[in-house]
């Protein structure tokens, strides 16, 4: 049980995908200019991220590796999530216009959120069992949440701020994210493994 | 071998993936677009034609397709508003094709002048506009909608658009109306 623990908070503090990892950046500068939509993206994320490692774990583990097709992983890993977001927005769409509105047009680009394809990844050169390999897609989809809100807060607020006119933009945005990749560099050491 | 075995493979998953979202599509079949829906209910309902579109319902699709959010004139500043809010986006001043002021009006037929050519009957559509051939028409205030459709046909031009004075009748006294906030 403490280990699980241990991998959650470690994924969403420690291996923070965007600030130590360095893995989608591109809806981190994209959607991060309104809080309401940085939201949004991340239930979108976290949902798609959890049930893209749980399935990719599944198909790996159970076909790819007794056909002895590893080498194949990238290609079905992207099928896996290429589905998995269609099925979703699907689902998403007739259940809950509400929500289905809310995500937008966020769930179909999640597609294309390298983030996903690498919790896959990772989890399997990590040798991740079932259920670490849920918990280290949903901690990881927790962190890249936890981070997007927190600078689009940010980004608010600099929207409002006498920033010196070189700076302006994108230019202050991508400041602030290194900023708070140093600040997330700190808790390097928090869990040791 | 290997490779046969690998393409079988893809093929299969991705035929069973392929099947799987087959299914999906019809079974979670949506009717309409919920937005434009949403969208419409926030337009004024005049049906005036004003943006361009034969209606508010084909102007609240078209703007769930990405059209400006700004043509609604009888909507004004207060509908942009919303519709801005709906669908995230930034308020943008009315079209620079409309008028600035949209105070109530209706249309006031100049009767002396009007000869009776039945071309404002047929542009109304509300059906406020009474009147035959070579009588003069009149307008009925309550119908009107005020859209200005039925200035443009008028060969002798002697439709104009009156304000609505404001009366104890037509006064607007709910001041929720008015989203009323507390700024912190």
């Amino acid at each position: 049980m403490t280990d699980y623990l241990l991998l959650l908070v470690g994924t969403v503090l420690v291996n923070n995908f965007v600030l130590v990892k360095f893995l989608g950046l591109c809806p981190f500068m994209g959607v991060s200019s309104r809080t309401e939509t940085a939201i949004g993206m991340s239930f979108a994320t976290t949902f798609v991220m959890t049930l893209a490692s749980l399935l990719s774990y599944i198909v790996n583990s159970y076909i790819l590796a007794p056909l002895g097709l590893e080498y194949l992983t990238t290609m079905t890993f992207i099928l896996v999530i290429a589905v998995v977001v269609q099925f979703t927005e699907m689902v998403v769409h007739k259940t809950s216009a509400n929500l289905y509105r809310l995500l937008g047009i966020f769930l179909p680009l999640i597609t294309t959120n390298c983030a996903v394809l690498g919790v896959a990844l990772l989890n399997l050169y990590e040798q991740h069992n079932f259920f670490e390999s849920i918990i280290y897609g949903f901690g990881a989809a927790v962190g890249f949440s936890l981070v997007l809100i927190m600078f689009s807060a940010m980004r608010e607020k600099l929207a409002n701020a006498d920033v010196p006119a070189p700076f302006k933009g994108s230019a202050i945005a991508m400041i602030t994210a290194g900023l708070m990749s140093l600040a997330f560099m700190g808790f390097t050491g928090l869990v040791k493994f | 071998m290997n490779t046969i075995i690998a393409i079988l493979v893809l093929g299969v998953l991705a035929a069973l993936f392929g099947a799987l979202l087959g299914f999906a599509s019809v079974r979670f079949k949506v009717q309409g677009d919920p937005l434009a829906e949403q969208l419409d209910a926030l337009l004024p309902q005049t049906q005036c034609g004003q943006c361009g579109y034969p209606g508010c319902k084909p102007y609240a699709e078209a703007v769930a397709n990405g059209e400006a959010i700004n043509k609604c004139a009888p909507g004004g500043e207060d509908t942009i508003k919303k519709i801005a809010d709906l669908m995230g986006v930034e308020v943008q001043p009315l079209d620079e094709n409309h008028e600035a002021d949209n105070s109530p009006k209706v249309a006031f037929i100049i009767e002396e002048d009007c000869i009776g050519c039945t071309k404002c009957i047929q542009a109304c559509p509300v059906d406020a506009i009474i009147g035959t051939t070579k009588q003069m028409h009149t307008i009925i205030a309550d119908e009107c909608t005020g859209c200005d459709l039925c200035v443009a046909p008028c060969p002798v031009d002697c439709i104009e658009m009156i304000s609505v004075a404001t009366t104890t009748q037509n006064w607007q006294w709910d001041l929720d109306s008015i989203p009323v906030v507390q700024i912190n």
